[in-house]
């Protein structure tokens, strides 16, 4: 789950981390307000949206005074930035800056830990660093049963800073981040840039954190800062159902039982030249109701014109999985042609009951995408 | 022979009263797979179709001698299932559990490594090793004893790969379902390892799925160290980036862990990608001929 920069900036304040004093905005007016406040030489005026690359759309934009402030507010806010309208932007001191760093701990799928990267290419976008400059980035794994002793901190520090004074400051950011990291269950906390200012402050002028899906219903205060989009929030209906839904826009539907399966599924009606309108995963059984809703969902969509069923019969055997088809589909009433794929314990006997009645029999995952495709045209 | 799980197999089922952990061990037992204890705190002296059940693993493992654990406790409870069991001294521990936490996994997974244990999962199906033990929730009908190795971060995809070979002939030697989380235990460089030295094993088939960049470790650890045929098969291309396909661990990010990496990956060292699962028998007899 994505939060905003304001939201990620609270967490590290309420965790000790330097952070610059900001308020948030939603109109103009409150931007002027808000410079008045903060009684700043400088400040930046940032939008929020869950995306990154908003300095390179015109996202983030420095003032002096305030018809500056009111300009760039009055820019930023409503822009569109990958598909994102800004409806709020942060209006924070701006500092001088002398360096810039980069800093954040990650889940590390290799070494099956949560890393802490580090480097002295701040302010960039760190995976163009990855990219060309990959010896340019640290990496510290960090053990989960000691996490970051002082002497780790120090030693990270190092990495970054030559002179003490800073390399104790940053140690001591390094540990809040990854205090707040674990206390939060997050998957990345990211400071990019830490900054030097030239009075030798160490500070974090940018704030960025997701956080674990599975782990949100420990953290209701972070769980709460959710804002879906109205992609998100069809998606979320699907997962009270116990449904993985995905919308993708093409003109057939995929009702699939299991998430590598469904991925399959879209996969083969590419291959036949078909376009997939959706991921659906209505999980490892296959019950009556459970297809009534999946298929509610599916023809929502109005683009959808034909629906591909795939379903393995595993510890549900395919002749129950028919039987459940028949029911469930006495109870929907559609003229969208439905192609039903069997396969697993007793398939034959599955199929056999589908003959004779209107849906689209197919043996192989390959017939039935073509078959699918066909009914499209 | 097979890997990790055999005849000698000694499993105990923590959360054996619950739902699933009752109806799974009850399969599992009808199987053949020899389901020695369970267990559920404050439950002890219950039997859940004869399986007699234990307050704690510890417990359990004295009187039973059992080597190997499944783990069907709800997620908020599975870090602890886990650590449990690794401190009770179950070497192979196999956690079925969707939803765990990614840094609950991460701890569990470091005390389970230093007590010198190995864990399969989480949100995963589980492994067989046909006609001799299945430790998981897999629909044991389709499974057929032989000499194919099968690695999958998948269910029903493994399934349905399963399917397709033991419908082409093609037994299994076991049959290992690592997860679909971004952090679980056991994964394809171990088992490419350890079906690489089974000498019931003849081929392997590996079946990968969008996200991470642990199938194109696989493919440079092919290249250097697997001498046996290997075929594969990569879910998601159409997956669309930044989003979640049911697996956790299914996530295209930043632009890296798509299935075109993936499949460029294993095509540069020549191994073969299926276009349909149901190729992988042919792709892997194709290799078996011309050794």
């Amino acid at each position: 789950m994505k939060i905003h920069e304001y939201q990620a900036r609270d967490l590290f304040a309420s965790y000790g981390i330097p952070v610059e004093k900001s308020i948030l905005c939603r109109d103009v007016n409150d931007a002027v307000k808000a410079f008045q406040e903060l009684d700043a030489p400088m400040v930046v005026v940032k939008a929020q949206v869950h995306t990154g690359g908003r300095g390179k759309a015109g996202g983030v934009k420095l003032a002096t005074n305030e018809i500056d402030v009111r300009k760039h507010a009055a820019n930023i806010l409503g822009l569109d930035i990958k598909g994102f309208i800004v409806d709020r932007i942060l209006v924070s001191r701006a500092v001088d800056i002398e360096s810039e760093f980069y800093v954040s701990y990650v889940i590390d799928r290799k070494s099956k830990s949560t890393i802490l990267m580090l480097s002295r290419e701040g302010g960039v976008d760190i995976e163009d660093v990855a990219h060309t400059t990959p010896e340019k980035i640290h990496k510290i794994v960090i053990d989960p049963l000691i996490g970051v002793p002082d002497y780790l901190a120090r030693q990270a520090a190092f990495k970054l800073f030559d002179d003490i004074k800073q390399v104790r400051a940053a140690a001591s950011i390094l540990q809040k981040l990854y205090k707040l990291f674990v206390e939060t269950d997050a998957s990345l906390a990211e400071i990019n840039p830490l900054v030097l200012t030239p009075d030798k402050e160490v500070k974090a002028i940018d704030a960025k954190m997701t956080f674990d899906d599975n782990a949100l219903y420990r953290h209701p205060k972070i769980a709460a800062l959710f804002e879906p989009t109205e992609e998100e929030k069809k998606e979320q209906k699907a997962k009270s159902k116990g449904f993985s839904y995905v919308h993708l826009g093409g003109e057939i539907g995929c009702m699939v039982n299991g998430a590598g399966l469904a991925m399959a599924t879209m996969d083969m009606i590419k291959l036949y030249g078909g376009n997939p309108s959706n991921f659906l995963d209505i999980g490892g059984s296959s019950n009556p109701t459970k297809v009534i809703e999946a298929m509610k969902l599916l023809l929502s969509d109005k683009d959808v014109k034909v629906v591909l069923i795939n379903i393995f019969g595993g510890i549900t055997r395919c002749d129950d999985v028919a039987r459940g088809l028949l029911d469930a589909f006495e109870q929907i009433k559609t003229n969208i042609p439905i192609v039903i794929r069997l396969t697993g314990t007793n398939e034959k006997e599955g199929r056999e009951l589908l003959k004779g009645t209107h849906f689209h029999v197919a043996e192989t995952m390959g017939e039935a995408g073509r078959m699918a495709v066909e009914l499209v045209k | 022979m097979s890997i990790l799980i055999n005849k000698d197999t000694r499993l105990i089922v923590q959360g054996i009263t619950g739902r699933d952990g009752g109806f799974h061990a009850t399969k599992m037992k009808e199987y053949g797979t020899n389901v020695v204890g369970g267990t559920s705190p404050g439950k002890y002296g219950e039997k859940v179709s004869g399986i007699p059940v234990f307050n704690t693993v510890h417990d359990a493992v004295n009187a039973t001698n059992a080597n190997t654990s499944v783990i069907f406790v709800p997620a908020p409870f599975a870090k602890d299932a886990m650590m449990e069991a690794a401190d009770a001294g179950i070497k192979l521990i196999i956690c079925i559990t969707e939803g765990v936490p990614t840094l609950d996994v991460v701890e569990a997974y470091r005390y389970i490594k230093l007590k010198g244990a190995n864990l399969i999962g989480p949100n995963c199906p589980g492994l067989i090793s046909p006609n001799q033990s299945m430790v998981g929730i897999m629909p044991t009908m389709i499974f057929k004893e032989g000499r194919t190795g099968v690695i999958s971060r998948s269910g029903t995809l493994t399934y349905e790969v399963v399917y397709n070979l033991t419908e082409n002939g093609m037994g299994q030697s076991t049959a290992v379902g690592v997860g679909g989380d971004p952090i679980v235990g056991l994964y394809y460089e171990e088992l490419l390892e350890l079906f690489e030295n089974d000498p019931d094993t003849d081929s392997i088939a590996l079946i990968g799925e969008i996200g991470g960049d642990a199938e194109e470790r696989a493919a440079e650890f092919i290249k250097k160290h697997v001498t046996k045929p290997v075929a594969v098969f990569i879910a998601g291309q159409q997956a669309p980036p930044g989003k979640q396909m049911g697996h956790a661990g299914a996530i295209i990010s930043s632009g890296s862990g798509t299935a075109a990496e993936k499949i460029a990956a294993f095509e540069a060292v020549g191994v073969p990608v299926a276009n349909e699962p149901s190729e992988i028998p042919q792709l892997l007899k194709k290799q078996l001929l011309n050794r």
